[in-house]
């Protein structure tokens, strides 16, 4: 493999973790729990699109040819989807999306400040815009983990349930494969295994604030970067790919 | 008092929420005003319901921001209609026993992608319409929030217009969807403007009370004339077997509305009326926990706070 077709190939994992993450935000709108996070949860979905868009772009530019972003959200199947499980499991209560949504953006932001400095430069570049997104993301995610921690005894048990549930599938966010490994020696991958402590004591921290329990497990899931997803994504592609699949090849 | 009321407003003056006014002027402006935050906020169902499904990632992130941006409108009409002594509470609450109404156009469904074109395109564009004329609102919180509404409209109703253009130069199979959109949503539309000026309930008293600018049928003259040229220079033609330009007036004649659907759609039954109300009551019974559990954490973070003190 080129490097140019490893980078396309790091592309596609993080635009597929934006897009399917943005996916799940963006059925919250109209369903929110009030008017104002009605406004605020469908305003990250549209940041998770946008950053799925910026990363897509770039993989389209290295393979050449007719590719376009597109062409990666709307004619791949599960199996060449590479994102995280963590992003496609489906919405689940408000809790769920909270808690998942601050697992996975407390990763997003270390991992964006490293992938700034990348010897890739359009990376780089695509990093530092995510990077302040992503700061707002976990300060806003912060917020709701304390008020549903330590809010009342069902948000506190909804919240709970939500960590427990998701603990397991946070393993799979700081693995480093060959692929990684080979564009973390280029200088131009972050190395997410060294993400892990860091990313533990900022969790830890604030679930410790919120009064909720680290989970003390080992079960760890993984398989999404390998094309081993969960049942749920083949629906989410469904829906997601609706249009290009009825109507193939149009533009709209 | 009332006398002097009718002076300023006769004046161009206009009134702000803590200057005195008359109880059913009060009244008419939290019904007007509730019913277009509502309108605002069940709009978002139509149209959300395609994010999920749109067909490229470009009209993904559109659609996102329009959407979002109708829901600030909808926060923005709570705000102005909670300077008059109301909460938003209350407001939902009476959305959800259908004592407050929301615009009835939403309680068609959305089946096609083109359909998100004719929305954006129509339903924003007799919007505007009402909206410019309602910048000049005798209410303050309200004219302002028109101000800021109108400019977003704008945007949407454009990109509304692109979706179908866009459709008009594809294949059959794309003008078809457009046109279709088009022979469905366009009485609905023009339904939007409310009943003949003789036979609208509240608009006399709203006139002299300067609420309401313009009237339903000089409004929607203003639309039918604007939409049916917009129609004309994309392809699409407007399901009417009636509508001829008049040279003598400068506007375009066209056929009568069925009344009778606009009240039978109005009393509930549309096709949607029943999912999109028990959609939103859906989510707000949900939420419950959620709003329970911020105000609790804010409660005991004020304590926290008091006892440090």
């Amino acid at each position: 493999m080129t490097v140019n077709e490893a980078v396309k190939t790091y592309c596609l994992r993080l635009g597929d973790d934006a897009l399917i993450l943005g996916h799940r935000l963006s059925e919250w709108t109209s369903r929110a729990p009030f008017l104002e996070e009605d406004i605020a949860l469908t305003n990250v979905a549209l940041d998770f699109v946008g950053r799925a868009r910026l990363f897509y772009q770039y993989a389209a530019e290295l393979s050449g040819g007719d590719a376009t972003e597109d062409t990666f959200a709307y004619t791949r199947d599960v199996r060449e989807f590479s994102n995280l499980l963590i992003c496609e499991l489906p919405r689940g209560d408000f809790a769920f999306t909270i808690v998942r949504q601050f697992l996975f953006d407390s990763l997003a932001l270390l991992f964006m400040e490293k992938l700034k400095h990348s010897d890739d430069s359009r990376l780089a570049g695509i990093a530092a815009k995510a990077e302040k997104e992503a700061t707002y993301h976990v300060r806003r995610g912060r917020e709701w983990m304390l008020r549903l921690g330590d809010g009342t005894n069902e948000s506190h048990s909804r919240a709970q349930k939500a960590v427990d549930e998701l603990w397991g599938y946070t393993n799979e966010m700081f693995e480093v494969d060959a692929l990684a490994a080979t564009l973390i020696e280029a200088g131009i991958a972050v190395d997410t295994e060294a993400l892990r402590a860091p990313w533990f004591e900022s969790v830890s921290e604030v679930l410790t604030e919120a009064t909720l329990t680290v989970p003390d497990t080992d079960w760890a899931v993984e398989g999404g970067r390998r094309g081993i997803h969960t049942d749920d994504l083949g629906f989410l592609l469904a829906e997601l790919q609706f249009m290009q699949r009825a109507y193939p090849g149009l533009r709209w | 008092m009332t006398r002097s009321f009718q002076t300023r407003i006769d004046a161009e003056q206009k009134i702000e929420p803590k200057d005195w006014m008359p109880e059913k002027y009060r009244q008419t402006l939290i019904r007007q005003i509730s019913q277009h935050a509502h309108s605002e906020v069940i709009g978002e169902q139509p149209e959300g319901n395609w994010i999920t499904r749109a067909p490229s990632l470009e009209r993904k992130a559109i659609l996102l921001a329009k959407v979002q941006d109708e829901a600030g409108h909808g926060l923005y009409l709570y705000a102005a209609a909670e300077t008059l002594g109301i909460t938003r509470e209350e407001l939902i609450d009476r959305l959800h026993t259908g004592a407050s109404k929301y615009a009835s156009i939403f309680n068609y469904p959305s089946l096609t992608w083109a359909d998100v074109g004719a929305i954006g395109w129509l339903v924003d564009s007799a919007a505007i319409v009402n909206q410019v004329s309602l910048q000049n609102t005798s209410y303050g919180p309200y004219a302002r929030a028109m101000v800021r509404i109108c400019k977003e409209e704008s945007f949407h109703q454009r990109q509304g217009y692109n979706i179908m253009m866009t459709l008009m130069q594809g294949n059959e199979q794309q003008r078809a969807m457009a046109q279709d959109a088009l022979d469905r949503w366009w009485w609905p539309s023009l339904m939007m403007f409310g009943p003949h000026d003789g036979e609208s309930a509240h608009s006399a008293q709203s006139m002299k009370w300067k609420i309401k600018r313009r009237s339903n049928d000089d409004l929607r003259q203003q639309y039918v004339d604007q939409a049916v040229q917009q129609a004309l220079a994309i392809g699409l033609k407007v399901p009417d077997p009636a509508l001829a330009w008049n040279e003598e007036r400068g506007h375009y004649d066209f056929g009568d509305i069925d009344w009778e659907e606009f009240e039978r759609v109005i009393k509930g039954n549309g096709p949607c009326n029943r999912q999109r109300l028990a959609h939103h009551v859906e989510a707000h019974a949900e939420g419950v926990w959620v709003r329970e559990a911020m105000a609790c954490y804010d409660k005991k973070r004020r304590s926290r706070r008091h006892d440090a003190a």
